[in-house]
């Protein structure tokens, strides 16, 4: 297709092929401004007996078609472009997760160091990290490399040393490499592509010692000195890699990348792109959760210092997940940590085959209120579990000096401190079914909450449709119609949750709030320690959050995002959902006491309107 | 959009099944089409390249690394055997008795020799790997160098998940029925090397008994998770099984928890009683599902055609027979009485396609479509 000027681009076709479902969306310019016009979907058509993604391409599309009464299919079955009148597309562009999605290896020296900068670069790419070799990995070399030989990822990412330094442990993690004679995953017809993003001064041996078995891509190093990363060479060449080797080994993928008019990107990578990009674009924080069936992943974005430059994490909790994944979550998590969220008692060893059930037959859904209680206590743990996991990865980096003045060593900051702030951040974006689908968006809201625990004042949403791949990589080509169908069609705006932070040493008020809605209405009163309250604030008329200026002032000892005890002044939004006030404490515990438990949670779910008042009366 | 149930797990009498039996690595095919096999005979066979074993020598002989070539007895390529010396430092003013040396712990050839690392690896006798039929029946089907597909007619049972590898052995039905449940009672010596047939369960203790007196394996309808966990000593987190080492093969066919097994299924096994039956525990629930199998060889000439209808492809209709495999009505038989288009608002406040079901006892009910799965009538 012809290189369109981006103000001339006004009919947009994107489609995100998934593992099981490929889901396609229309976007088009009305009154300057680009709306999600409709969403189409059909089956993914990678496996045989079609073996060819763009049949299921072409499906969703169809559908789309019907729904919008546009032609964008020709006779041939192409898809037609440029739009002219009621007919064909300005631009298309797509994400890929079928298949597996994207499988690497990372391997680097020092696992804190430079093999989690490798991690780092990859999970951002939008890879699954099969595993991570490392000197000190406490593995022995032939357990390393009998282990390198049974992973087939799609490709590998070999890093060490920083430039100019000891040139030795990193060649020897590619003579273990070489040994160990690495297959690709998919087809025996190439050569598995390594990228090696290290050591400047060794590259020429590694190259000497790799070369001949693999299809080895030199780029800069990803940690030319300890104090900075530099992950976009690599992150790139990985998305270089994914396009010529992986997605041309699928089937019909090279029909497909002749197709779109902006490289084909994994999913995953998408969904970080479009998360940074409001990020930088808003100057906010934002930390945003996907949890599927078999694997849960979290991005964010923080700005540490005085810079405020962002920082760009993402975690792939690859067996944490609501269907394929459930028994592992139930097993990590233990039973009692998520029966701790269900007040009421259930049998273990029936809620053991219970979740045992929904792993083998994946695709059931809660029909009865005791089992969406259930589930929705499952999917609190899974994201629980996750953000830990992504909170001890999305650190400052490991193994720099620091100095420090007498006021640091007071501070416990640390090297290798995580970034992630619960009290700075500014919004949490959730997306995957038992968030997206929930029957009811408090639920949505009280899951996240519970889950993540934020602390001061944060804004809560959900991806509608889980459209965010597609704007991902519509945010390449053309940012300004990604935000705009970002924040306007593809979030929920679900509301406002406000927690004050500190410990109490008895019962008692926590804060004094002011809210002045914008029909002039005032809400106030005191939220006392255990509270759960509700404020109604709504969507406006053009379907983003209204507003309202609200005082919280805090007691002594407790903070609400101005310091210990400081008034904060300050504008909150509203949602579908409303204003959480949640006084339940930071850090937030449970009472231990069962009969206490069940009492308070009943409350809070009451206050929240979460479940209907007889959901609670079994037992 | 697809069909919004699940598929029913394929039980049939008659069935042509091919099974593709595909080595590791390349190597050789020692069959030829039109053979005939036996579940125990090898078809094809390779070397998996030996087990690679890095000594860096440079440390060990305190020598740097650029000084390898002079101290190296054995060069890249070369064979070894254990206790061979690989490599010798010339000792101190060149006095012999003051010389250290390496031995190689391993028999095998020299891979690398590295003068950056001062690593060696060495890499160990190849492992033979064979892979045999599994299935008694025909090489249809020659890959060079790669393995064969074997066909062969069968019945055929799919479960629904299952723990252990490929195994077989003559069936024995020890129940009295689809019902009962399968304990330790039921299990005597006589079970050596056979495939158990059970009814709605299986307890842990009879799972021991069976690994105990030798059987090749269980089928099944249902398993308690927590019984399941005492028995491996660790929770199963996510459904891909296969490898497990636990002596006996099971094939659950219905699910978790006491269920009664399918009455066709158990029909179906108990009138094969006696014959040989081929099974396999290995599940892998993620992409590329992989489902447990008992699979009933019978002697029939595979180019015979036949309709052979798949239930499954038919899609759910009002008199489909149906099991629910969810909470609250979860293992209840029925048929469709009526499948309403429009979405309707669950218990759970969940907006869904659902369908109405009349259970054996004459009650109706709700359900949503997803939570069904289709049975042969």
């Amino acid at each position: 297709m012809a290189k369109m000027n981006p103000e001339d681009i006004k009919i947009i076709l994107a489609t995100d092929c998934g593992s099981t479902t490929t889901k396609a969306i229309l976007i088009e310019k009305k009154d300057g401004e680009y709306r999600l016009m409709v969403r189409g979907e059909a089956p993914t058509t990678v496996e045989a007996p079609f073996e060819d993604v763009t049949k299921g391409v072409l499906n969703a599309v169809g559908e789309v078609e019907e729904l919008c009464g546009r032609k964008l299919i020709d006779e041939e079955g192409r898809i037609i472009s440029p739009a002219s009148g009621n007919v064909g597309t300005d631009i298309y562009i797509s994400t890929s997760s079928a298949g597996g999605g994207l499988q690497m290896m990372v391997a680097g020296v020092v696992r804190s160091m430079t093999a989690e900068s490798a991690e780092r670069a990859a999970l951002g790419a939008g890879s699954i990290v099969m595993d991570v070799i490392a000197s000190n990995d406490k593995r022995l070399p032939h357990e390393q490399i009998e282990r390198i030989r049974r992973l087939r990822p799609d490709m590998i990412l070999l890093s060490g040393g920083i430039d100019h330094g000891t040139t030795t442990h990193v060649v020897e993690i590619a003579e273990l490499v070489a040994a160990a004679d690495p297959k690709p995953r998919l087809g025996s017809g190439y050569k598995l592509p390594i990228i090696y993003a290290g050591n400047i001064d060794a590259a020429e041996a590694v190259k000497e010692t790799l070369s001949d078995k693999v299809d080895l891509k030199i780029v800069p190093n990803l940690r030319p000195v300890l104090e900075r990363e530099n992950l976009a060479p690599a992150r790139e060449e990985i998305h270089n890699l994914f396009m010529e080797h992986v997605m041309a080994q699928a089937p019909g993928y090279r029909t497909l990348m002749k197709w779109t008019d902006a490289p084909i990107m994994p999913t995953p990578g998408a969904v970080g792109l479009i998360i940074k990009t409001i990020a930088d674009i808003e100057g906010i924080e934002v930390v945003g959760v996907d949890i599927g069936g078999a694997t849960t992943d979290v991005f964010s974005v923080f700005r540490p210092g005085e810079s405020r430059e962002g920082v760009f994490n993402r975690t792939v909790s690859a067996n944490l997940g609501m269907s394929y994944s459930i028994s592992n979550v139930f097993a990590e998590a233990t039973l009692p940590m998520v029966m701790r969220w269900v007040p009421f008692h259930m049998d273990e060893r029936d809620l053991r085959n219970r979740v045992k059930n929904k792993m083998i037959r994946p695709t059931t859904i809660p029909q009865s209120m005791e089992e969406l209680i259930f589930e929705q206590a499952i999917a609190k743990e899974a994201l629980r579990l996750a953000f830990i996991q992504h909170k001890s990865f999305a650190t400052v980096l490991k193994g720099v000096q620091q100095q420090r003045t007498i006021a640091d060593a007071f501070e416990q900051t640390s090297s290798g401190a995580s970034l992630v702030n619960m009290m700075t951040l500014d919004i949490l974006v959730g997306s995957g079914g038992v968030l997206s689908h929930a029957p009811k968006r408090q639920q949505s809201a009280l899951m996240m909450i519970d889950s993540f625990v934020p602390e001061g004042i944060t804004r809560l949403a959900v991806d509608s449709i889980f459209m965010m791949p597609q704007l991902g990589v519509l945010a390449t080509v053309l940012p300004q119609a990604a935000t705009e169908v970002f924040n306007k069609d593809c979030l929920i705006h679900l509301g406002t949750c406000v927690a004050p932070v500190g410990e109490l040493k008895k019962p008692g008020p926590l804060m004094d709030y002011k809210i002045t809605l914008p029909d002039g209405k005032v809400e106030s009163g005191t939220l006392q320690l255990g509270d759960l309250k509700l404020i109604k604030l709504g969507l406006g008329e053009d379907g983003l959050p209204l507003k309202a200026k609200a005082e919280f002032e805090p007691v002594k000892n407790i903070d609400i995002g101005a310091g210990k005890g400081h008034k904060l002044e300050t504008e909150i939004s509203g949602g579908v959902t409303g204003i959480v006030l949640d006084g339940r404490g930071r850090p937030f515990v449970l009472p231990e006491d069962n009969k206490m438990r069940i009492t308070k949670l009943r409350e809070w779910m009451m206050a929240m309107d979460i479940y209907p008042a007889a959901a609670f009366e079994r037992q | 959009m697809g069909h919004a149930y699940t598929p029913g797990l394929k039980v049939t009498d008659k069935l042509l099944v091919t099974k593709n039996r595909i080595l590791p690595l390349k190597g050789n095919v020692i069959v030829k089409k039109g053979d005939k096999v036996s579940p125990d005979d090898v078809v094809a066979q390779t070397h998996l390249p030996g087990k690679v074993d890095p000594v860096n020598i440079a440390n060990k002989l305190g020598i740097p690394p650029e000084d390898m070539d002079e101290v190296m007895l054995k060069k890249k390529g070369d064979s070894i055997e254990v206790g061979e010396i690989l490599a010798k430092t010339k000792g101190f003013l060149g006095l012999s008795f003051l010389s250290q040396s390496e031995k190689s712990h391993v028999s095998g050839s020299v891979e690398s020799v590295s003068n950056i690392t001062g690593q060696v690896l060495l890499r160990g006798q190849p492992i033979p790997v064979e892979v045999k039929a599994y299935v008694t029946g025909e090489v249809t089907e020659v890959f060079e160098k790669e393995g064969v597909a074997i066909s062969t007619w069968s019945s055929f049972v799919q479960g629904i998940f299952g723990i252990g590898g490929e195994t077989h052995g003559e069936i024995k039905v020890v129940v009295e029925n689809n019902a009962s449940v399968l304990t330790d009672k039921e299990i005597s010596d006589d079970c050596k090397g056979k495939v158990i047939v059970g009814g709605s369960m299986v307890t842990a203790d009879a799972i021991k008994k069976a690994a105990k007196v030798g059987a090749a394996g269980i089928v099944v309808g249902g398993f308690d998770d927590k019984d399941l966990r005492d028995f491996l000593g660790y929770d199963i987190g996510v459904a891909i099984t296969g490898s497990e080492e636990i002596g006996v093969t099971l094939v659950v066919t219905e699910g978790f928890g006491q269920i009664n097994m399918a009455g066709t299924t158990f029909e179906l096994l108990k009138s094969k009683e006696g014959k040989l039956a081929c099974i396999n525990g290995a599940t892998q629930i993620r992409a590329g599902v992989i489902r447990p199998e008992v699979i009933i060889p019978f002697d029939r000439d595979i180019n015979d055609k036949d309709d052979v209808d798949d239930f499954r492809e038919m899609g759910l209709q009002t008199g489909s027979p149906v099991r629910v495999i969810r909470h609250p009505y979860f293992g209840m038989l029925g048929k469709v009485v009526s499948l309403p288009p429009e979405l309707a608002e669950l218990e759970s406040g969940s907006r869904a396609r659902v369908l109405e079901v009349e259970f054996d006892d004459g009650k109706k009910a709700i359900v949503p479509r997803a939570n069904v799965e289709m049975l042969e009538s």
